[in-house]
């Protein structure tokens, strides 16, 4: 058998470390971080977040701040979206690129205030952005925050009655993609409406010494709910069925945002930005392969790597692949040929040295229940 | 600490093998090793008249997050295989000394079960990992 392996390194720790080993969560090393991978089992917490509630501890994202009179300027050249149209109190998915139109990491941008933003980054890319933010955009004045800054998901169809009984302000009202200030069990934070599941629910910032309290004070306010805290196993499940791109596995420097069916947060006609002619000579070209959702045939599991083959011939690559719990099936994202990625088409997954039918199928796997109001 | 049935021999993969006549040896795998593994989505299992080799995969078990090769305890000849794995994997997780067993072989060298551990053995072998 083979386990999850051993820690060798020095990990870093979230402030909920001591709760997750206490409530005996298993830890794993992720991204340089000591995380809870799951608590009573990947499938249970999966149909908590889509039933219920659950919380995730994701204090190991970066945050990075920008902050000047050329905050706009500088995050519109950094930035693939148009910080442009963000206003303040909204929040916007985006992509940092190389000028190759490689992908540096996928982030979200939040509007503080005019001229003040924060950048949520993945937590394995927090250093690297770091150097690449300062580098590209020294012309503003950064910061980075991630130290100070824990974070809190908060996910599920019960997500928007428990936050609303330990907040101070009214985020039944936060539409989709924006936050506000509240204080949640008294704890100065910014509630945003946005998560990484498919479900309704908030991601709460609150201070790295805080975080501890309002972890506690969810988890005793949402027992009524069935609220569970969920690992980090139920969350790239519940991601793949909505077929969120996981930064590693998916995306990377060396896919572009066209081929990863991001080309939506690439806004070209808001000026120059890094990376643009080379996403824009894809467009012109189209890319000549897709990222694809496949349903399997089998129960068998696709994963990371797997070869993707039509009529034998090589067609392409499974860069995420699990079982899907509210699918019920087995579940892959993969980049194959264009030619081969309409919906419908029949590919077979190498697995083990056999081929295993698939086909292409619409994306997402479940249907997302996000608040678009 | 996960249970590990008295009766049964156990290998240091983590299967267990019940010594149920001199013609059939059952195989699943241990407590201890669903645990570990977590939710069960996939058994692939070999058919009925295949040979297997001590120590050799004869199988795979899939949970979520992660694929592990099945060993088997003796060499020999599979003459049974749990027909209700394919449906219902998690049987693995719910019952793994009982409705979750993976084969049964008939054994080609009879020597070879005394090199299997006892609960014992296997108990010691948990302790020694940290569990």
């Amino acid at each position: 058998m083979v386990y999850w392996s051993a820690m060798t390194s020095p990990l870093k720790r979230t402030p909920l470390f001591d709760a997750h080993v206490k409530t005996g969560a298993r830890m794993v090393p992720f991204g340089g971080w000591e995380m809870p991978v799951q608590y009573t089992g990947i499938v249970d917490e999966h149909r908590t977040v889509r039933g219920a509630v659950g919380l995730f501890d994701v204090s190991h994202m970066g945050e990075l701040e920008v902050g000047g009179p050329s905050a706009v300027r500088v995050l519109q050249r950094l930035t693939t979206n148009d910080v442009g149209a963000l206003e303040i109190g909204q929040v916007q998915y985006s992509l940092l690129c190389t000028p190759e139109g490689g992908i540096v990491d996928d982030v979200t941008v939040y509007r503080l205030a005019p001229d003040r933003f924060m950048l949520t980054v993945n937590a394995s890319n927090t250093a690297k952005d770091w150097a690449w933010v300062t580098e590209h955009g020294s012309d503003a004045a950064w910061r980075d925050v991630s130290g100070a800054t824990a974070l809190v998901a908060v996910q599920g169809p019960r997500a928007e009655g428990l936050l609303a009984r330990l907040a101070d302000t009214d985020v039944t009202r936060v539409r989709y993609y924006h936050f506000v200030r509240a204080a949640v069990a008294g704890v100065a934070s910014i509630v945003s409406r946005t998560g990484y599941t498919g479900e309704d629910g908030f991601e709460v910032y609150v201070p790295w010494a805080e975080a501890e309290r309002v972890w506690h004070a969810l988890l005793q306010a949402g027992a009524g709910d069935g609220v569970k805290p969920i690992g980090l196993g139920a969350r790239d499940t519940l991601r793949l069925e909505m077929r969120y791109a996981l930064y590693g596995n998916d995306i990377d420097e060396t896919t572009n945002p066209l081929e990863a069916g991001l080309g939506w947060v690439v806004k070209s006609a808001k000026g120059d930005f890094i990376g643009k002619e080379a996403i824009e000579r894809v467009r012109g070209g189209g890319p000549r392969r897709k990222l694809v959702g496949l349903a399997m045939v089998d129960r068998a599991v696709p994963r990371h790597g797997y070869p993707v083959v039509k009529d034998a011939q090589p067609a392409g690559v499974v860069t995420s692949g699990s079982y899907g719990p509210s699918v019920d099936r087995s579940i892959a994202l993969a980049y194959v040929e264009t030619a081969h990625a309409a919906v419908g088409t029949a590919l077979d997954v190498e697995i083990r040295d056999q081929a295993r039918p698939a086909h292409v199928v619409r994306t997402p796997f479940h249907p997302s229940r996000v608040k678009k109001a | 600490m996960a249970s590990v049935p008295a009766e049964l021999k156990y290998t240091k993969e983590h299967e267990w093998a019940k010594l149920e006549s001199n013609d059939r040896v059952r195989v699943g795998i241990t407590a201890y090793a669903q645990e570990q593994l977590g939710d069960v989505v996939f058994v692939e299992l070999p058919k009925v008249g295949a040979k297997v080799a001590k120590m050799k995969a004869f199988g795979v078990v899939e949970s979520v997050k992660a694929v592990s090769d099945l060993f088997a305890p003796l060499s020999g000849e599979v003459v049974e295989i749990n027909g209700d794995l394919p449906k219902s994997p998690e049987l693995v997780n719910q019952d793994p000394y009982g409705r979750g067993w993976m084969i049964v072989i008939k054994p080609s060298h009879a020597g070879e079960r005394n090199e299997l551990l006892s609960a014992p053995d296997y108990e010691k072998l948990l302790a020694e990992s940290g569990h």
